[in-house]
């Protein structure tokens, strides 16, 4: 699959705080999708297959047959919530192409939480069973709580301070000061901001959570063989996966490796697909519901050792353009936009293409291997390496 | 308020198709009982209808003494519930039990919610009963 798929277009809409957006959630997802077939200078009815995950709600055949796309041959949804799909539904719309089963594909999500309710909130029924009944009735019932108990573990293995986390957040609030699309463009983060803000849940301040936004975002991929037909630079899909370790499923809290957000083995088989090494990947999007979920995902796809956390983590380390290692770069789920990581895809796709707001290697055009990482410490997880022409 | 969190959370039932009935039933005579295989030995939780070692089918129940370390520990202050809104901030533990082969259950850890949290911690189980509920049902906590 190595290369077999390039990123045709982008497309997104303005994003809003959660249940803002003035325009129902179809609306939406068909205006990021036709905006990204403007992008990439094609027609919309030249789709021919749809990827989402996160079970979204903007169907495959109600799109087709709203766009007048000549044929569907492809309609795909990976399992899992969050935004743990992400990466994966790049990889799936990859795959479609490598395959010859599709030719043009959309990967997109979309999300109107005024007209369809709100994540994150705790279940509002007088009782519950199954699964969530060993651990609601404790008050356990948010992603911030679910996630929260991994990073305690994570930080007491490795001596982990709370300034790793905050140097994550404050590096996406840094990178959305230049981002006139971020929901956080002109609203600053300082450390002392940070650690007066409230607790969530410990170790989670405020500013370790990311937003509830609404918005849409999509980008169409095709068959690499049409790359020199494209209006942009390309970027490439080097590797794409999805999965997680045993039973990190189990219920109950019980995945044997519990301090961990889930890819470790998913980001040995990236790099094999990609056929890059970490000192190869030049920038990474790092998917931020919570911080936490940062550091571990960082760790695990062999950037940085657990015990080097505290070091590795700084906001100059984090920081465009003179960090060693920028994250984050438009601002991220915390500061751009919460589009459970499409709009991370994005940003990793713009800095291949040289227009990213916070630009690596600008005189070059842009960087050649640009990582995206979603959804850490769900099952399954993906992530994606996307390269420049010179990769390929 | 009548247990370790303010009343008008979501109370636990058994599961429709019966898979942690037994837990349910013994947790409300003040018996912890979890899933052992009755074939390979080995120790399962949450619930499920096979052995995820061995693959058979039957999936027995043991009683265990509830007792454990703190595996990991989180003190929660955000209420995401109407009902937590007064509650102020309280500490859910993940508990690994000494007997069990490993396994975690997650509950409350009674006590002063400002407490020090430590893992590696022991603690033992104490069941909250709430018998005049509709329907009635009963917590396991840990306390140090």
């Amino acid at each position: 699959m190595r290369g077999a798929a390039v990123v045709a277009g982008v497309g997104q809409t303005p994003y809003w705080k959660w249940g803002q957006a003035d325009e129902p959630e179809f609306k939406l997802a068909l205006r990021a999708i036709v905006a990204a077939c403007g992008d990439a200078g094609i027609s919309p009815s030249e789709i021919d297959g749809f990827s989402s995950y996160s079970n979204d709600r903007s169907e495959a055949s109600r799109l087709a047959a709203a766009l007048g796309i000549d044929e569907l041959k492809y309609a795909v949804m990976q399992w899992g919530g969050g935004g743990g799909g992400a990466a994966g539904s790049v990889a799936n719309a990859a795959a479609a192409i490598a395959t010859g089963q599709a030719d043009c594909v959309v990967a997109f999500r979309a999300l109107a939480q005024g007209q369809f309710g709100r994540f994150g909130q705790g279940p509002r029924r007088n009782t519950i069973s199954g699964a969530n009944a060993h651990t609601v009735p404790y008050g356990l019932m948010s992603p911030a709580q679910m996630f929260a108990m991994r990073v305690n573990r994570f930080m007491h293995d490795h001596g982990v301070d709370q300034s790793a986390l905050r140097a994550i957040s404050l590096a996406s609030y840094h990178h959305a000061q230049t981002n006139p699309d971020a929901t956080m463009y002109g609203r600053p983060l300082t450390e002392e901001q940070y650690d007066e803000s409230r607790w969530i849940v410990e170790p989670f301040h405020l500013y370790d959570c990311c937003q509830e936004n609404d918005g849409a975002a999509a980008i169409v991929l095709m068959s690499a063989e049409r790359a020199a037909d494209l209006p942009h630079r390309p970027a490439y899909v080097l590797g794409a996966v999805s999965g997680s370790h045993h039973r990190v499923g189990a219920p109950v809290h019980n995945d044997p490796l519990y301090a961990t957000s889930s890819f470790t083995t998913v980001a040995p088989r990236l790099y094999e697909m990609a056929g890059v090494t970490p000192d190869d990947v030049e920038v990474v999007q790092s998917y931020e519901n919570f911080t936490g979920g940062v550091l571990m995902a960082i760790v695990e796809h062999g950037f940085c050792e657990p015990e080097m956390v505290n070091d590795f983590f700084t906001v100059e380390n984090l920081t465009a353009p003179q960090g060693n290692f920028p994250i984050n770069t438009s601002g991220g789920n915390l500061a751009e936009a919460y589009m459970h990581g499409l709009g991370l895809t994005i940003e990793a796709i713009r800095q291949v293409r040289g227009t990213s707001p916070n630009q690596l290697r600008a005189d070059d055009g842009g960087v050649d291997v640009s990582m995206m990482i979603a959804g850490p410490m769900v099952t399954p997880v993906s992530s994606v390496i996307f390269g420049s022409e010179a990769t390929r | 308020m009548s247990g370790y969190l303010a009343d008008g959370l979501p109370v636990p039932v058994p599961a429709r198709d019966g898979l942690d009935a037994p837990f349910w039933s013994a947790l409300a005579e003040g018996r912890l009982v979890l899933q052992r295989c009755e074939d390979c030995g080995s120790w399962q939780w949450g619930p499920e209808w096979i052995c995820h070692t061995c693959h058979s089918f039957n999936v027995g129940w043991q009683e265990t003494e509830p007792r454990g370390v703190i595996y990991s520990h989180e003190r929660v202050w955000h209420p995401v519930h109407p009902a937590l809104k007064e509650q102020g901030p309280f500490v859910i533990v993940l508990v690994e039990l000494s007997d069990c082969d490993g396994v975690r259950m997650v509950g409350n850890l009674l006590g002063d919610p400002m407490q020090d949290l430590v893992i590696g911690t022991e603690v033992t189980g104490v069941f909250e009963h709430h018998p005049d509920h509709d329907p009635p049902y009963t917590l396991l906590h840990w306390k140090v």
